[in-house]
Parts: structure tokens; C-alpha cells; sequence
């Protein structure tokens, strides 16, 4: 039943109405898959009891013609999402023994869709890395290639979806932790405008900038996944009280498109496999019909130092809760309150964390708040106009995900080169746009992404423009 | 110690809890002396993943008060996360206001005998309480509370316009009288609804500059805080005139001792690293909203003090006494509504029941004796029916068993007896009884008026009507 894997979700879903196949033979070759590829280290936990029972309901509403959205489809759930009585560890030793008490929005609405969760994706330890590699866990392989990173910190989720473990899975992007590790892995992620999918128990970064968004084999699948996803939630006071467009229409949708192109950053871009699979990219489309327009986006320069300040700033009090009192690692050398938090934090958090909350306790202290984190709010709302600017006169812009495509594991040691990583994809965070990745060629033999940046609330657009894309082309395409 | 040649200067930071249903950022319900960690949700402990939603009620609760004082009030509100590590604080930081506080600057009036002196107040903001920390529950161990975690606080800042404990007390006072009156606090300082901290100094009386001032934490009673201030005001007159300065350090008030100690100094002193909380949007207070809330305002003590001068025909002090807090007031006007005089209910309320409410340790809300028992009481009184003393006897029975007036009078043979051919009876028994004493009266020895008075109450179980016996006395000494 192999080839039941490699179908995507909007054929699985067909297959299952049709009774040609059950979800318990699709659910029990995906967890065969995950067992013989156990070696990509791709997830953290696997429910295969819980998948067990949940199949009986799916099958048995699929018989009786009751079936939901999602139901019987196999799915991934990121380690940073909360599910009830199941162990959410967000990539930490500080979480390596917390049973979450309750369930994130993104597990409930997907669950009540009826998508079955066959398991919780590897991840850079609290969403904070580019390679995977600060997973507590250990890092996760690239399908693709074993030496090379998958990317972060969604590595296990793009994995994941690569190497056909689930249907889809679950993601965060914080600075590109969706589509930087979708263009290193070949699939398409999309992280969807700020405020449309609840945060509730998604274990925070850096609360003004996570967003939850789906890692998926195409752009009519991830419409899909989000449009399940998705959603007002008054319990997150950021969720936007907006109706839920149906992606799934839009996604296949007659639209049309003027694509927006930054033309300076472009002719920036050191790698010329890079460029020109950008350039390639944006030819098809716009032999297509899509209208090509150069904007201008002065300030996104300062994207990358301005999120370096935010998001450390926002880290440093969301991690200060995991103090060993109530829950999660509690040193067992302690003689003082003092030692308490000290040794608990210094054992239970890795260097990548420590570096992000060191960084962001700097920014906030007296004296330097002013310098710091007041100069970079006022860079991201420069951004934000630059953006607003843009979409003026575009419906969507275009860059490349990333400035190289994926490296080898343990390659990159300075941390700066490895913030790098976000350069293309923080942008869209600092203004709370949605944005996508789709595959669109290699660089040294391993996949790049292309960007498409939408406006506020309109990651149809985008997923419209990305789906003509993938007609038009097989980059996607993978068995 | 004198003060002659010193002044104090002394502003008050008060903590009010605001009895909202729910917590500041939780629907967890408040409730004081419940089993401990029973009132928190996964909000409350800080779990992974919780997001704060703001109660409504905290907002307009806040509003009532700045209103109340006539206060400036913010267009936006906008929270703040306050970092520090306390193992009874569970998310490693506050949620505090700290730029645009919902109420800003206001004042409030305060009397000093015939005197009267307007205190300004700074600001006044909405903040979340933290837990409890239990030292002495087990030998080795601390213990953690966290039902008071998340409840609303209301954090009044005044400028420093309070010149000696005396007026530091009659501020605080105001401040519990309008913040009961408004029905936004119990107010209760022993459940630790009203905390108070003090920034004293004293400077000489021409000073421009303000000396060095010290924080005194934790005086959480009216008695407390004159105390405590005098101490300070004290140990830093002391201090300064034996040529040594004042530091800037944070004390707490030793109540038991009745001294103040250095807690922690300035350097010790929290970076608390403040920044705009980024999981809650800013809300907008409407002009609408505030002049709503200006028309609904309940009567304040003030207005109601001259009400009851007017209607009442109450002295000044009389009404004080009525309307020092707001269940004594409306006391006081359900026992006018059985048509008693105003001046009868005053002594009644704040004499007998006050006294009664003393010795049973407990408050008017609390008491026993309701309103219609005052009433009836004072009407039987009125109608000679009873004697004060077997009026205050009732009371008692009624505190201690309950019941109504009318029955235990006849239950407890309370009647007096104000016939006076039945007194006349009893009065001339007793003068038979005791001729000697009879002829010494009536030869001028009026002393022994008060002898007679007393023998016909005794016979008659203190039930005759001690003006009737008097009256028949003098007519039989005229004869």
C-alpha cells in the first residue's frame, strides 16, 4: 500500500469518499513508513494506539457517509502544539517531561476536523534555529540527502511531509521556521497572515511574530490544511474576528495576478543558481498572464537586526515561566532559591536558547531599551509601510525563500551566519503578512524555494498564484 | 522626637483587588479561603501555550474609579509585561501597565478635623496579583498559593502631597470609602483586598528639593500605616540629625516589632525590564464609554454625607457616622424605611450594634441584628413599650438565638409596664418597705430619689418605665 503515501491530500480525501481505500490502511502505511525511516529522526513522538482507535471512528463514519473534512487523513502535529495528557516538549530538555493538561486550538480544530494525528514532528529547541540542529533531540536528516540539514525550526515537519510519514503537518514560523525549511526539503509551507490562526497552546517564541501554518506536497493541499486550521479564537486576544475565506475554492479560483518583484534585493543575490531560478520562476508565471511590476522596499534591509532585538526581547519573558517550580526540568542540585533557577535553566536550555535570551534581556534592560528595542519597533513599522506601499499596485510579491538551498549538517557553527538563514522570510513576519513557499529548482542538486508574499488576509492569493505555478511546473513533485 | 524642624513628604501606592467574577486575564472565578491551587487554570499557572484575554468588567471597574475622582482617562490602554523571578509569580513576569495607565491624573479631598486638604493622585492602573508564597507550612519546604494569582488589582499611585501619618490614613481611608461606595472592592484590608505601600522622606520645611525616600512595604491596616510612617519619619529625623544620610532602599513594616527594616537597597533593586505586552492588543475607551460610566456612578460618600445632612436633619458627625462605609449607609436607610427618627437609628446603629459587632469581631454586612430588628427596637422605645436596658438585652438574644422583636418581648416578659396605677402599686410597697429612707427623702436627701428608682425595677424585673416611676415619685413627695 505504498503508493497510498505518495498520494496527496486532495486525492486521499477523494479515495476515502470513494472507498477505495480505508483510512486504516492509509494510516497504518504511514506509520510503517515512519518505523522504516526511524533514522531521519523526524519525530519525537508517535500515537500509534491512539491512531489505532481513532481509525475505527474514521472508517466507521466514512461507512455511514458521515464523514468530516479531514476524516481519516493522517497527520503531524509540530512539538510545539499542546495536545491533552500527550507530551509537548517543544524540541527542549526543559520539556522533556511535560504532559500538557490541555489542547492547543490548531490540535482541536484539525481533531474535530477528523484528521487523525499519527505523531509530533522534531523541531530547533523552542522554535529558535534554522538547521534543526538545537533539537534536544537531535537534529533531523534532509529525505533528500542525509548529510544536509532539513532546515528549522519545522525540520521535523518538512521532513515529515518529504519522506511521505503523514499527509500533512502542522508548523510555526516565527522568522521562516515554515518556509525556509519547506524550500530546503522540496515541499511547500505557508505561513498565514498573523492573527488567523489561534496561538492558543502553541508554546510561545516570540508572541508578536509566531504564527501557526501548514508544511504541505502542494499548494492545493496546504489550502486545504489551513482552511481547517484557521480561524477567530477569543482566546487569543490576536486572533482576527475575520470570516475564513474557503481556501480550497481560491486555491483553483480564475484569478488574476501582478506580481510585485523588490528589484534591488534581486540583483543582490550572491547565488546565481539562486537568481536564476527566481528569474526562471517568474518568466513562467509571467508567461502565463501575471503582470510583473519592480517595487521598491527600502527598509527591508533592516529586517534581520530589528528581528534579532524583537524577538530575543519577546523570548526573554516567554521563557522565563519554565523557572523548575511548577513544571518542566528542575534541578536536582539545588540548595537555594537562587540555585533553583539558575541550575534548572542552565541544565534544561540549550546554547541556542541561552544565546536568545541573553540577547533579549540586553535589549529590554534600563538604558538600553530605548536603543534597542524601541529603535526596532520603529523599523518594523517602516516595514510594515514599505509593504503596505507595495500592495498599492501589487497583488502579490516574489523573492526567493532563501539565499542558498540546504547545507550540510554541522557546516555552519557562527550563529550570525545561521540568522542569515531568515533574511528573505523575516519580512513578511515583522509585518504580519502570509507568505508561502513552493519549490522552484535546485542549487548543488538540492531544492530552493520561491516566496510569494500576500497581503494581509489573503493567503488565497498567493496560494492561488502558487498552485498556477505548480501546474505549470513538476518541482513539486516527488515520489 | 519632634518634628519642629522636619517635614514629612509621603505618597501612597495602594493595591485595591477589584472584585470582579473572574480574574484579570482567566475565567477562573475569585474566591478568598478556598482549598489552595483550586482557583487557577492552566492561565493562572503559566502552563506552555496560555494566552491572557482580558476581562472587561477589571476595565470598567477602573473607569467607575477614575471617574470617581475626577481623573483624566486614557483613550488607550495598553499592558506591559513587569520581568522578575519569584517562585509565587508563575509566568516569570506581571502583566502591568506602565505607559497610558487607564486612569491618570485625579484627586481626592480629605478631612482634618474642621479642615479639609485635597491629595493629588499620580495615576491608578490595572495590574494581576501574584500567588502566595507559604513559608511555614512544612520544616523544609515552601509552599505555593496560586488561587490569588491573576486576580485584578487597581495600583493607585498618589503624589506625594501627604505631610504626616495622620493624613496618610485619612487618604487611605478615602480611598477604601470610594472604592466601596463604587461596589468595586470589598475593600477588606484583613483578607489583604486593600494593600498599601508608602514612599516617605522628610526634608526641613524651606527645602526646595525632596530628601531621600524609602519604600515601606506590606502595611496592610489603617493602624499599620500611621505606625509605620511614624517609625520612618522617626528613624529618618534621627538618621539625618546625627549627620548621616538617608539611603534609597526598600523597608518592610514589622508590625509585631512596630520598626522598619532595610528589604533590599537601590542597587539590589529590580531592572523589571518592561515592554508592551505582545499577546494583547491595545483596547480604546470611548468618549461614549466614559460619560456612561460618569452617569451611572453611584452616589459617593460625600454627596451622600450632605443628603443625609439635609433629609435627615443629621448633624455633620452623626452623618460621618453613617456613611463611613457603604453597608452602614444603606443600613441606616432600610431602618429609616420603617418611619423611625433618623436621629434614634443613628445612635442605635452606631452605638449598641456597633458596639455588639465590636465584641463579635465581625462587620455590619456580617451582622446578625438586621435592619428591621433596629426599627422595630427604636418604634418600641418610642412607644415606651421598652426600656433601653431591655432593649440592649434584646439585641443580644437576638445576636446570640435570633427571632422576632415582637415575640421575645412577650417571650421574655420585656413589656414595660407604663400603667401607672400598676406602678403606683408596686411604688408604694416599696415605700412601706423602707419608711426611714422615705422620710429622709422627703426631708431633702435627693440622692435617695435614684434608690426608690431602682427598688421598682427591680420588683418589677426592670420592666416599669423609669419616667413614669419618676413622675409618681415626685407627686407623692409633693403631697
Amino acid at each position: 500500500m505504498s503508493e497510498l503515501i505518495n498520494l496527496s491530500l486532495t486525492d486521499q480525501i477523494l479515495g476515502l469518499a470513494n472507498k477505495s481505500f480505508s483510512s486504516r490502511e492509509i494510516t497504518e502505511a504511514y506509520l510503517n513508513e515512519i518505523k522504516k525511516k526511524e533514522s531521519l529522526n523526524c519525530f519525537i513522538s508517535v500515537f500509534e494506539e491512539e491512531s489505532e482507535e481513532k481509525v475505527l471512528i474514521a472508517d466507521e463514519n466514512i461507512a455511514k457517509n458521515k464523514a468530516r473534512p479531514l476524516e481519516g487523513i493522517p497527520i503531524a502535529h509540530k512539538d510545539i502544539f499542546c495536545i491533552k495528557d500527550k507530551k509537548t516538549t517543544c524540541g527542549s530538555k526543559m520539556l522533556s517531561n511535560f504532559i500538557s493538561p490541555y489542547s492547543s486550538e490548531v490540535f482541536s480544530k484539525l481533531d474535530t476536523a477528523g484528521a487523525i494525528t499519527i505523531g509530533k514532528t522534531n523541531m530547533d529547541e523552542f522554535a529558535m534555529g534554522s538547521s534543526n540542529e538545537t533539537s534536544f533531540y537531535g537534529n533531523v536528516l534532509n529525505p533528500i540527502n542525509e548529510k544536509f540539514s532539513p532546515g528549522g525550526s519545522s525540520g521535523g515537519s518538512a521532513a515529515a511531509v518529504r519522506a511521505n510519514l503523514c499527509s500533512f503537518a502542522t508548523a510555526t514560523d516565527t522568522g521562516g521556521s515554515i518556509r525556509q525549511p519547506a524550500s530546503f526539503c522540496g515541499v511547500t509551507g505557508i505561513k498565514p497572515t498573523y492573527g488567523r490562526v489561534s496561538r492558543w497552546g502553541m508554546i510561545a517564541f516570540a508572541s508578536s511574530l509566531d504564527q501557526a501554518g501548514v508544511i504541505a506536497k502542494n499548494a492545493k493541499d496546504a489550502a486545504i490544511a489551513l482552511k481547517y486550521m484557521s480561524g477567530f479564537d477569543q482566546k487569543d486576544s490576536t486572533s482576527l474576528n475575520e470570516e475564513v475565506k474557503d481556501l480550497q475554492k481560491e486555491v483553483d479560483s480564475d484569478q488574476e495576478h501582478i506580481i510585485g518583484i523588490p528589484k534591488e534585493l534581486i540583483e543582490n543575490i550572491k547565488n546565481d543558481q539562486v537568481r536564476d531560478s527566481f528569474k526562471n520562476a517568474i518568466s513562467t508565471l509571467e508567461k502565463d498572464g501575471a503582470k510583473i511590476e519592480e517595487i521598491n522596499l527600502p527598509h527591508i534591509q533592516y529586517s534581520l537586526p530589528a528581528y534579532y532585538v524583537i524577538a530575543p526581547a519577546e523570548c526573554s519573558a516567554n521563557l522565563a515561566r519554565y523557572d523548575g517550580i511548577r513544571f518542566g526540568h528542575r534541578s536536582k542540585s539545588v540548595s537555594s532559591l537562587e540555585d533553583l533557577y539558575v541550575n534548572s535553566r542552565t541544565e534544561g536550555f540549550g546554547k541556542e536558547v541561552k544565546n536568545r535570551i541573553f540577547i533579549g534581556t540586553f535589549c529590554l534592560s534600563a538604558g538600553y531599551y530605548d536603543a534597542f528595542y524601541n529603535k526596532a519597533l520603529k523599523i518594523r513599522n517602516l516595514i510594515k509601510s514599505d509593504f503596505d506601499e507595495a500592495f498599492k499596485k501589487v497583488s502579490s510579491i516574489a523573492m526567493p525563500t532563501c539565499s542558498d538551498s540546504s547545507f550540510e549538517l554541522g557546516s555552519i557553527s557562527d550563529p550570525v551566519e545561521m540568522y542569515e538563514q531568515d533574511i528573505y522570510t523575516i519580512p513578511a513576519n515583522l509585518a504580519g503578512l502570509p507568505a508561502l513557499s513552493i519549490p522552484s529548482g535546485t542549487a548543488d542538486e538540492m531544492p530552493i524555494g520561491l516566496q510569494l508574499i500576500g497581503n494581509y488576509l489573503e493567503e488565497g492569493r498567493i496560494l492561488n498564484l502558487a498552485n498556477k505555478f505548480q501546474k505549470l511546473t513538476d518541482f513539486h513533485e516527488f515520489k | 522626637m519632634s518634628l519642629n524642624n522636619w517635614q514629612p513628604v509621603i505618597g501612597l501606592e495602594v493595591h485595591v483587588q477589584l472584585a470582579t467574577k473572574t480574574k484579570l486575564f482567566s475565567s477562573s472565578p475569585i474566591a478568598f479561603g478556598a482549598e489552595p491551587n483550586t482557583q487557577a487554570s492552566e492561565i493562572d499557572l503559566g502552563l506552555p501555550g496560555v494566552l491572557p484575554v482580558l476581562n472587561k468588567e477589571a476595565i470598567s471597574h477602573a473607569l467607575k474609579f477614575g471617574c470617581a475622582i475626577n481623573a483624566e482617562i486614557s483613550e488607550k490602554v495598553i499592558f506591559a509585561r513587569k520581568n522578575y523571578f519569584y517562585p509565587d509569580l508563575p509566568k516569570g513576569y506581571q502583566i502591568s501597565q506602565l505607559d497610558d495607565p487607564i486612569v491618570g491624573k485625579g484627586s481626592v479631598e480629605i478631612k482634618l478635623g474642621e479642615k479639609s486638604k485635597i491629595i493629588g493622585v499620580t495615576r491608578a492602573h490595572l495590574e494581576e496579583d501574584a500567588g502566595k508564597s507559604i513559608h511555614d507550612l512544612y520544616s523544609n519546604n515552601s509552599a505555593i498559593d496560586l488561587n490569588r494569582a491573576g486576580t485584578c488589582l487597581l495600583e493607585i499611585v498618589s503624589e506625594p502631597d501627604i505631610s504626616s501619618a495622620e493624613e496618610a490614613v485619612e487618604y487611605l481611608k478615602k480611598i477604601h470609602s470610594i472604592v466601596t461606595f463604587l461596589g468595586i472592592s470589598d475593600g477588606d484590608m484583613s483578607q489583604g483586598s486593600m494593600r498599601c505601600d508608602a514612599n516617605v522622606s522628610v526634608k526641613r520645611p524651606n527645602d526646595q528639593e525632596l530628601g531621600t525616600r524609602t519604600e515601606l512595604k506590606n502595611i496592610n491596616s489603617f493602624k499599620f500605616v500611621e505606625k509605620a510612617i511614624i517609625f520612618e519619619t522617626d528613624r529618618q529625623i534621627k538618621e539625618l540629625e546625627k549627620g548621616k544620610k538617608i539611603i534609597q532602599e526598600t523597608r518592610l513594616y514589622d508590625s509585631k516589632k512596630n520598626l522598619t527594616r532595610s528589604m533590599r537597597s537601590k542597587e539590589e533593586a529590580n531592572d523589571y525590564r518592561y515592554f508592551p505586552e505582545p499577546d494583547l492588543i491595545p483596547i480604546k475607551i470611548s468618549k461614549d464609554q466614559i460619560n456612561d460610566v460618569r452617569k451611572n456612578l453611584p452616589e459617593l460618600p460625600e454627596i451622600m454625607k450632605e443628603r443625609f445632612m439635609n433629609s435627615y436633619e443629621l448633624s455633620d458627625d452623626n452623618a460621618e457616622l453613617v456613611t463611613i462605609n457603604k453597608e452602614t449607609a444603606s443600613f441606616f436607610e432600610e431602618v429609616l424605611s420603617y418611619k423611625v427618627s433618623p436621629k434614634n437609628a443613628v445612635n442605635w446603629i452606631t452605638g449598641d450594634l456597633f458596639a455588639l459587632l465590636n465584641k463579635n469581631d465581625t462587620n455590619i454586612s456580617e451582622s446578625k441584628v438586621n435592619p428591621k430588628h433596629i426599627a422595630e427596637i427604636i418604634q418600641n422605645i418610642e412607644d415606651q413599650k421598652i426600656s433601653g436596658p431591655s432593649a440592649k438585652k434584646l439585641l443580644e438574644i437576638i445576636w446570640s438565638e435570633g427571632g422576632e422583636i415582637q415575640e421575645l418581648i412577650q417571650k421574655e416578659g420585656l413589656e414595660q409596664i407604663s400603667n401607672d396605677d400598676e406602678i403606683e402599686k408596686i411604688l408604694d410597697e416599696v415605700i412601706s418597705e423602707n419608711p426611714k429612707q422615705f422620710e429622709q427623702l422627703k426631708s431633702g436627701k435627693d440622692r435617695l430619689q435614684g434608690f426608690f428608682v431602682g427598688q421598682v425595677m427591680k420588683k418589677t424585673s426592670g420592666s416599669a418605665s423609669p419616667q413614669v416611676v419618676n413622675k409618681l415619685l415626685k407627686d407623692k413627695l409633693s403631697k
